[in-house]
């Protein structure tokens, strides 16, 4: 976990470091500015010092919370505090949205494989999966949004949950395409196996032979990919925040890969990575708590 | 059913014992597939009473298990009733809804599966899993727990309540079995149907769970259907057996007038080549098998032939985790010396865990031996360089258990075949064509396989590939790493046959590592009995058979199944 979080803010204070464009240049807007101001600023972020010595200075900062400042003067502390919450929201309820009717739709697809349910959703999930997150968001902003009017087509301020539905929907629906099929195959491949027959075998009922005996070993990879993907769902925010407008960690990103603003990008990337490293923590607990057998190797 | 109220099934509770508890007539089952419907099962009949314990003998895909299973309403999904009655005390369960076998399976039919280390749940507790079958079965009572430590107690698991608390994968296949049958009998079912219950099992704990389904079964009145493959072990248990054969009931009546007095020609094949009774047979009426190994080896026990393989001292210690960094010393194998005469077979025996595989694979040097010495052709194994090794196993071939696990399932059998003679660059294209032919001549299949896959043959015809690809190399020495274990008893025999054929005209050594002692009868002429990683007993065939000297050796002898039987 450690090797990894030190691995990752190198590699991105790095690839920052050595993007092409001066940041202080960037700061002016391309304006000419004094020698004797530019000088500052250089020293006030840092800029004058060789690489290893930023990125020990960053280290040094980081360790004692302090994440430095935005070109514009706030601490980037106070920015990605405030967010973070709009981005975990998102991210959450995006997970919620692919996990609940990812998992649902996989049962009963694989519980009917070959029927005609089953061949519509694998379809439509392959269309998913297909279309690219922009032109699906801006699809859904413009009918949902625009023309049903069932849900804002942008975000308000403070990004109300309400607000988000849709662009949660937007983010979560290529992955619970994946959750879909992911749990499909799996049902399928438990469905048949030794234990449920002698389950059934046993005079349990239907329901009881599928919720006890089916979902909990079927889930088992299903449960790995929704983890790694909370993840990716967080860094995936950054289209989706720019079609709805959301005021979260991929917008912020997203501006601060634009200015060169090297404190914030490190310091969003590196809550990025831990939230990633933390989501893989909770996988592995959640993997030997479902299946026994691990715990004890 | 008119018999509603007077039991909460619709069961009368005193029923008639002149009754046929089950009754199968005319059962016509087929499966869809792809290529149109396959009938599985033509005008099976098949009666039980109460109480009565009948046996379906057949090889694989003769249909007996789909034949039990539709009286239980498992038949896989692609499977269905086509045609006949399965009348279950008076009821026909061929037209029987999921609901109405619901209410009937556990605790008026009960089953116990053939594969321990499958049919339990990976993922719950073994007290979970039977607890559930006594609630879903309204039997839980008020103290289920205790309820279900009493049931796995009575199915012979030690200390059960403790045990109960435990995962599957914390159990031995033996305990699994019995935590099956603990499962099955938990709601005391009328009929109980026992699918290959310990085929999967040593022959020593298969007798012990036998003997106590038995105790079992007659204690609570309970009717058994067992299906099993091999005849000896029908016969010992059962009071009545039906014979299949490619889904149909070629023969039934009280066991032994079928084992003494076989009248179809399907089931006088398997009396003859069962191996659990070539005890008898090697003596009455000799077997093709035992004539070969009679006349090759006959001669040889002067001591004329040189020994190919020696093994002196050899002991292997296994390190196990113990988790934080600690590890205690597990001697899988200790001290085993033995020799093989070129030309002769030697049988190694034991039951699982006895270490018997360790030492095929130091001979065949996949694992270093941590002490001792493997001498081969009268060179010491140990400090050989690679290219010494590689020339090593040019001579020494293995052959697997699992004719479906060996075998690429990517690659074409003459890629298989021809791998080997690739690799130790052996003539070219043509040449190497010519004795892939040759090849499967001497194993009996026809050159016309040559392009298919594995997935295309069944169990003996993969099993006689996998001999072919061990004799590409003209190896001197065979190692038959429970070679035979997985085939049918029919099966079996045939390839019995072929390696001994193959012993007699190519002048191969065997090493024959197995737990089945009566497979050793019929092929070897040395064996070596192993326990627990020691050698208890180690003689000739005939001394060992005749005349065993250790208990274990007695043991394991009493155990074959049938062995009791005709003597």
């Amino acid at each position: 976990m450690i090797p990894v979080f030190f691995g990752a803010t190198l590699l991105v204070y790095f690839l920052v470091f050595a993007t092409p464009g001066d940041p202080i240049a960037a700061l002016s807007g391309g304006k000419p500015m004094a020698p004797a101001v530019e000088a500052a600023l250089r020293a006030q972020y840092n800029l004058d010092q060789p690489f290893w010595i930023q990125y020990l200075l960053y280290l040094k900062s980081l360790v004692t919370f302090d994440l430095g400042t935005t070109f514009s003067g706030q601490p980037v502390a106070d920015v990605i505090g405030r967010a973070f919450p709009v981005t975990a929201r998102l991210a959450v309820m995006a997970l919620a949205i692919e996990a609940v009717f990812g998992i649902a739709f996989g049962v009963f697809a694989g519980l009917r494989k070959g029927k005609a349910f089953d061949s519509t959703v694998l379809i439509l999930s392959l269309l998913v999966i297909a279309v690219p997150t922009f032109v699906l968001g801006f699809v859904l902003q413009f009918v949902v949004g625009v023309k049903l009017g069932w849900a804002k087509p942008t975000v308000g301020a403070g990004a109300p949950w309400g607000d988000l539905i849709l662009p949660a929907l937007v983010l979560g629906l290529v992955s619970f395409a994946y959750v879909l099929r992911l749990t499909r195959t799996s049902i399928i491949e438990n469905k048949n196996a030794d234990y449920v027959r002698t389950a059934t075998a046993k005079g349990l009922s239907r329901r009881r032979v599928v919720t006890v005996h089916i979902l909990r070993n079927s889930l088992i990879p299903v449960v790995t990919f929704l983890g790694a993907d909370l993840g990716g769902l967080m860094g995936g925010a950054i289209v989706t925040e720019g079609i709805f407008n959301v005021p979260g960690i991929g917008l912020l990103l997203f501006n601060a890969i634009l200015k060169g603003e090297t404190p914030t990008v490190v310091a969003v990337v590196s809550v990025l990575v831990l939230v990633f490293v933390i989501a893989n923590l909770i996988v592995d607990m959640l993997y030997a708590w479902l299946d026994p057998r691990i715990r004890y190797v | 059913m008119s018999t509603n109220n007077e039991s909460k099934d619709g069961f009368a509770m005193n029923p008639n014992d002149d009754r046929p508890l089950l009754e199968i007539k005319n059962l016509a089952i087929s499966f869809s597939t792809p290529g149109g419907p396959v009938n599985a099962v033509r005008n099976a009949n098949l009666t039980v009473m109460p109480g009565e314990t009948v046996a379906i003998v057949g090889e694989s895909g003769s249909g007996k298990s789909t034949t039990a299973l539709a009286a239980i309403g498992l038949l896989p999904g692609n499977g269905k009733v086509t045609g006949g009655q399965i009348l279950f005390d008076g009821e026909d369960l061929s037209k029987a809804s999921e609901k109405r076998f619901i209410e009937l399976r556990g605790n008026h039919i009960g089953m116990v599966p053939q594969d321990p280390m499958s049919n339990l749940n990976p993922v719950w507790k073994i007290g979970f899993q039977v607890k559930e079958t006594l609630k879903a079965n309204g039997l839980a009572g008020k103290d289920p727990n205790g309820r279900v430590a009493q049931v796995l107690a009575d199915a012979g698991l030690p200390d059960a309540a403790k045990r109960a608390k435990q995962y599957p994968h914390e159990f031995s296949g033996g305990m699994r079995q019995r935590a099956l049958i603990a499962i099955g009998l938990a709601c005391r079912p009328r009929l109980l149907i026992a699918d290959e219950p310990t085929s999967a099992l040593d022959v020593t704990v298969q007798q012990q769970i036998l003997d106590h389904l038995d105790t079992m079964t007659s204690e609570l009145g309970t009717a058994v259907l067992l299906i099993t493959h091999d005849l000896g072990l029908a016969a010992e248990r059962a009071q009545k057996v039906i014979v299949m054969y490619k889904g149909q009931v070629v023969e039934s009546g009280p066991a032994l007038e079928i084992l003494r007095n076989p009248q179809h020609p399907y089931t006088q094949r398997l009396v003859a080549s069962a191996p659990s009774l070539a005890s008898k047979r090697l003596e009455s009426q000799p077997v093709e098998v035992a004539e070969g190994v009679n006349a090759v080896v006959k001669p040889d026990h002067s001591g004329a032939r040189d020994e190919i393989l020696q093994v002196k001292n050899l002991t292997k210690v296994f390190k196990i985790r113990k988790g934080l960094g600690r590890s205690e010393d597990f001697t899988a194998v200790d001290d085993v010396s033995f020799a093989v005469k070129r030309g002769t077979t030697t049988a190694i025996v034991g039951e699982s865990g006895s270490g018997k595989s360790t030492v095929a694979q130091m001979v065949l040097n996949l694992l270093k031996p941590t002490e001792g010495s493997i001498t081969f052709d009268g060179e010491e194994m140990a400090n050989r360089s690679e290219r010494e090794l590689f020339k090593f196993r040019r001579r020494v071939q293995p052959i697997f258990q699992d004719p479906y696990g060996s075998l690429d399932p990517m690659f074409s059998i003459y890629r298989t075949i021809e791998e080997p003679l690739r690799i130790h660059g052996i003539g070219d294209a043509k040449s190497r064509q010519l004795r892939v032919k040759e090849l499967l001549d001497h194993v009996a299949i026809p050159t016309a396989t040559m392009h298919r896959y594995p997935n295309e043959l069944s169990g003996g015809q993969r099993q006689r590939i996998a001999i072919a690809r061990a004799l590409a190399l003209q190896p001197e020495v065979i190692i038959c790493d429970e070679a035979v274990s997985a085939l049918d008893v029919l099966v079996q025999a045939q390839i019995l046959n072929l390696l001994n054929k193959l012993q007699e005209d190519l002048n191969l050594t065997y090493l024959f590592i197995t737990h089945d002692l009566a497979v050793v009868r019929q092929i070897a002429d040395d064996v070596c009995v192993m326990q627990k990683g020691r050698i208890v007993e180690q003689s000739t065939s005939d001394e060992v058979f005749n005349n065993p000297k250790s208990e274990y050796t007695q043991n394991l002898l009493r155990a074959i199944p049938g062995a009791s039987l005709m003597l």
